[in-house]
């Protein structure tokens, strides 16, 4: 309802900035686009993102919405998901893209890593048990070749099961026959991505002027 | 990874013998083996000077475990004669046979300088057709004295001369080439193009030496014939996610630190000539500046060749490397430019604008030129599907055409190739066959290739043939200057590039961009350009000055401070099917985010520009289905369809690791109660009989292929993917046959492991024994995982299409014992849509991945 001003330097946005390492100006836009998005209310709901029509022809689009009411996402070691979000969720999650800085020592690196890491991890976890199953795994490479029409499901079963398949290769090592791979652990999803250079590649640019006006 | 045709039946043997070889061990056989294996060794050597180039890398890679891999190749070589001369980069395992090549290969090295002093006493003769009737007796002494009585001899020489020229360069600079990789030692501490121009060196003294004039790099030469192969072969293989990502900050290096490299350098050395004493008094600004805009451009060639060596990490290469192809329009303008105004004499405001709009004609009408080839060669590829064979040319035609195109109006060549290349390239992939596919990888390798070792060799032979003006001083400055403001244009760049970059550049990347600087023949051969002149040869003397600078000194030291900087290198894993999947999912992640926020940032447009080409472009460009199949799906096929070549190929016997074929379906799937059936109990004598005669039939197996096999070289194995899935599939059958059977892979190779192997896996047959069938299938039950996937029954050893290949009793043992067939189907038919990861991982062997 407006109670938060968009104006950088604002007591409110003290705490936040602290807590996510947004800037004063890159909270004011993003506090603005909030606004937007929930109609001057205090809390998103998943409706809310629906309406957002550049957001329709993505094809994870459904998982890119559960993530930000996925009480993991939270850095509060919540579970579970909730029905709205407040500002400060959405800019939590939101944190979760913010490009690493210039001058980190190693283990600042890692534990950047580490965090954009779980963040993905988390999405494709759906049933929050800790392990990324071969059913959550086919569903993440189904919901990515969506667009293709059918021609992607069958597709999309068998890529998954490749995929899986390199997982358990590479994380156990050499398997009995009668043993059985779980499913992708937040461990071997880390082994599985070691070459991957996660930091610098999970980034967007957040603004410091004000251009929401542009978009829809 | 190249993959080479020729070569797939002798791998396909291998693979399977490897199976058997951990339980058969092959006798050694008669002692005439060796020799004949080296004679084949030898034949095969000379079959292909490129295969052995490339047996001379594998020599420095060699395996610890080759031998063992040598001596079975010894005994199929013994059968398969006829093949080992098909395929002789394969005698390069064993540790005797390499050296036997080496000494082999030093002959060749020796003989090469034979024929280098032929060469240039050749040359003399033909580099000058004005002197041809009084050096003709010279050569006919030389070569072909005693035939002086047949005039007619003498004609035809003379018809031939021209391509026989060429060839010998050619055939000097690659056995030279091929020289260098013989010695390890010395490849490792220098790099190859230090090594090439010192063999031009070499060459142009003796040319010298014996009185000929040498033929130096001619710039039409070196800009009509030798550039654009390396160009293209950049462009088109331009890793383009890298380029696009980084493309504000090569632009900003390439536009930005160009000019500021030719004005700085230019305006200082103006500077420096007006020093009294130095004797330059009689070189003005613009000449300075024409100079300054030759000098300060880094060079693709030089950079290509010594990055490629250094394995620098992607980011840093395509800075560098990325530079070094977008400066060119720059180049190119201010090239022209000062040339122009050089003769003029004078500058005006209206000139310096005009420049600039000519800039913008020069760098965008390249590109223009090259992207309307670019579709053309894309569109025309959509109908070649009945005639595959002309599929390449296609490629390179086009390429050509662009870059010829783009030179007749002045505007940039190598740009319009670059765009030309990349804009082609993913629409005629998805044409073309695989077998053409390789086909212009491999050409394009392979004239880069000769091209930049004979441009090396030129500027060696240059620098001694060519005219020279030494002047200390200018020389001096100019070498400190080019140093002085690359490190300052470096610096400055990135302080403002940084600005705007999501991911900084750190000091060490500022200090390597810098340093990989380097300049080479484009530079020279603008130079070489120039009117004659006493400044021209003051002019070149420095440019090549620099050049053996920035590539002896720069070249060298790189290597040694990109160690002692412990700057990232490249990562060696690719194509896991994992990354490709993360990669498509954080671009759509990131999208999603961007477009949460409100603004639309470069995943934005790359998203909308990717759907715009799905939308329209591929269906105009791309024949048939292919034009609607999303990027993963055709990553993914592209992927299984390698590993089942690199299956079937399977190149080294011993690199299989263990854990590629330990790892199956079944460890992923959900157990149900079938594959407990399936495995029979069984006494351990009575396994061991079973398992005697399954190896028999696998030896079998093996000889009845070898025939089909053999067959299949001459019908294209490699046309029809089914056929190559097919083949997969029996090779990955037969495999996991082996793995039932409890023949760990690492066992060949550490024999008395085997036995130990074996050991425990026999337990789990009593572990299957002493639990029920009903019990084991509930606690696997007991296992989270959803219902659909205990259809989807893992496999048991004995599938449907193996019996084709094992028809005998023991199959029939215990196919006896082996479940429905039905559930076996569906199975089968899981098995083929699924990949095993396995053989791609040969490369990963040492990856970060395995620990």
């Amino acid at each position: 309802m407006g109670a938060l001003q968009s104006s950088p330097g604002q007591p409110e946005y003290i705490d936040l900035a602290e807590k996510t390492g947004f800037s004063f100006e890159q909270i004011g836009v993003l506090h603005k686009r909030f606004k937007q998005l929930s109609h001057n209310e205090t809390t998103l709901r998943r409706d809310h993102f629906n309406e957002i029509p550049d957001l329709a022809c993505n094809p994870i689009r459904a998982q890119i919405i559960e993530a930000f009411f996925d009480r993991r996402n939270y850095r509060q070691n919540g579970e579970g998901t909730v029905d709205e979000i407040g500002f400060e969720e959405f800019l939590v999650v939101m944190s979760h893209f913010r490009p690493p800085s210039l001058n980190m020592t190693d283990e600042q690196r890692e534990s950047v890593r580490k965090e954009k890491l779980r963040f993905l991890f988390n999405m494709h976890d759906t049933d929050n048990d800790g392990t990324i199953t071969l059913e959550e795994y086919r569903h993440v490479v189904e919901e990515l070749l969506s667009r293709s029409g059918a021609l992607g499901k069958e597709t999309a079963k068998s890529i998954a099961d490749a995929a899986m398949l390199e997982v358990a290769s590479i994380s156990m090592g050499h398997m009995e026959p009668d043993e059985f791979y779980e499913g992708i652990t937040f461990e071997h999803f880390l082994k599985l991505l070691a070459g991957f250079e996660i930091e610098s590649k999970m980034n967007i640019r957040f603004l410091n002027m004000d251009t929401t006006t542009l978009c829809k | 990874m190249i993959i080479r045709l020729g070569r797939l039946t002798p791998g396909y043997f291998r693979l399977l013998q490897r199976q058997v070889s951990g339980e058969v061990r092959m006798q050694p056989q008669s002692s005439f083996i060796d020799p004949i294996a080296m004679m084949m060794a030898t034949v095969g050597t000379g079959v292909s000077l490129y295969s052995a180039r490339q047996m001379a890398e594998r020599v420095q890679l060699k395996h610890p475990h080759a031998w063992d891999q040598a001596e079975q190749e010894q005994n199929i070589r013994q059968n398969h004669l006829k093949m080992a001369v098909l395929r002789p980069t394969r005698s390069s395992s064993g540790p005797r046979l390499t050296e036997f090549i080496c000494v082999l290969l030093l002959v060749f090295v020796s003989v090469a300088s034979v024929s280098r002093d032929v060469v240039p006493g050749s040359n003399e003769t033909w580099g000058n057709p004005a002197r041809t009737t009084q050096e003709d007796p010279h050569h006919q002494t030389n070569s072909t004295g005693h035939k002086k009585a047949f005039p007619v001899l003498s004609f035809h020489y003379e018809e031939v001369k021209k391509p026989l020229e060429i060839s010998l360069w050619i055939l000097l600079a690659l056995l030279m080439k091929l020289g260098f990789h013989i010695i390890p030692r010395v490849s490792n501490v220098v790099p190859e193009s230090c090594l090439l121009i010192f063999v031009g060196l070499l060459v142009g003294g003796i040319i010298k030496a014996i009185g000929g004039e040498a033929p130096g790099l001619d710039a039409k030469l070196f800009f009509y014939y030798l550039l654009p192969p390396i160009i293209l072969d950049a462009g088109y293989f331009l890793p383009i996610r890298p380029f696009t990502e980084n493309m504000g900050t090569i632009l900003v290096f390439a536009v930005v630190g160009t000019l500021w490299n030719a004005f700085f350098i230019g305006g200082m050395m103006y500077g420096v000539c007006q020093i009294e004493g130095t004797q330059l008094g009689k070189v003005d600004l613009l000449s300075c500046l024409l100079f300054g805009s030759i000098i300060s451009a880094v060079d693709p060639v030089a950079v290509l060749a010594v990055f490629e060596e250094i394995h620098i990490n992607e980011l840093l290469h395509i800075l560098v490397f990325g530079e070094s192809l977008l400066n060119d329009a720059v180049t190119v303008v201010l090239y022209h430019l000062f040339k122009e105004f050089a003769h003029a004499g004078t500058v005006t405001v209206g000139d310096a604008f005009l420049g600039v709009v000519c800039f913008f004609v020069v760098s965008l009408g390249g590109i223009m030129v090259g992207a309307i080839y670019g579709i053309l060669g894309a569109f025309t590829s959509r109908f070649t599907a009945h005639t595959r064979v002309i599929e390449p040319l296609f490629v390179f035609l086009y390429s050509y055409m662009a870059y010829l195109s783009a030179e007749v109006f002045h505007l940039s060549g190598i740009m319009s190739l670059i765009a030309c290349g990349v804009i082609m390239r993913p629409y005629v992939e998805a044409n073309i066959s695989h077998k053409s596919y390789t086909t212009i990888k491999y050409f394009l390798k392979m004239w880069s290739s000769v091209s930049e070792t004979l441009i090396f060799i030129f500027l060696g032979v240059s620098t001694v043939a060519g005219p020279h003006a030494w002047n200390w001083t200018f020389v001096i400055v100019t070498v400190i200057l080019c140093l002085v403001s690359r490190v300052l244009g470096v610096i400055g760049l990135t302080y403002i590039i940084n600005k705007f970059r999501i991911v900084k550049l750190t000091k060490k990347d500022q200090f390597i961009v810098a340093y990989g600087g380097l300049r080479g023949a484009i530079a020279f051969s603008l130079g070489y350009l120039l009117t004659d002149s006493d400044i021209k040869n003051l002019f070149l003397t420095a440019i090549i000055t620099v050049i053996f600078f920035t590539v002896f000194v720069q070249g060298m030291t790189i290597r040694p401070l990109v160690e002692l900087l412990a700057v990232k290198k490249k990562k060696e894993s690719k194509g896991s099917i994992n990354e490709e999947i993360h990669t498509q999912f954080l671009d759509h992640l990131l999208t999603g985010i961007e477009d949460i926020c409100g603004h639309y940032g470069h995943h934005h447009w790359k998203d909308k520009l990717n759907r715009f080409n799905k939308a329209y472009v591929k269906r105009w460009l791309i024949r048939g289905e292919r034009s609607t199949e999303p990027q993963l799906i055709s990553f993914y096929n592209k992927m299984e369809m390698k590993q089942a070549m690199m299956l079937v190929e399977s190149g080294s016997a011993a690199k299989l690791p263990t854990i590629v074929s330990s790892v199956s379906m079944q460890n992923i799937q959900t157990k149900g109660p079938a594959r407990r059936r399936a495995i029979p109990s069984i006494s351990k004598s009575r396994e061991e009989e079973i398992r005697k005669i399954l190896r028999a039939n696998l030896q079998k197996t093996r000889q009845r292929l070898r025939s089909y096999s053999r067959h299949d070289l001459l019908i294209d194995p490699f046309e029809d993917v089914s056929e190559v899935r097919f083949r997969k599939q029996r090779v990955e059958m037969e495999r996991r046959m082996s793995h039932y059977l409890t023949v760990p892979a690492k066992s060949q190779e550490t024999p008395p492991v085997r036995k130990v192997c074996f050991e425990s896996e026999h337990q789990i047959y009593t572990y299957d024994d002493s639990e029920s069938p009903r019990g084991s299938a509930q606690a696997s039950r007991l296992h989270p995982s959803p219902p659909d996937a205990v259809s989807l029954l893992d496999e048991s050893p004995q599938r449907p299409s193996q019996r084709g290949a094992l028809r005998t009793r023991g199959d029939a043992e215990v196919r006896a014992k082996a479940p429905d067939d039905k559930e076996e189907q569906d199975q089968l038919k899981l098995s083929r849509c699924l990949s095993d990861p396995g053989p791609k991982k040969d490369e990963e062997e040492d990856g970060s991945f395995l620990s």
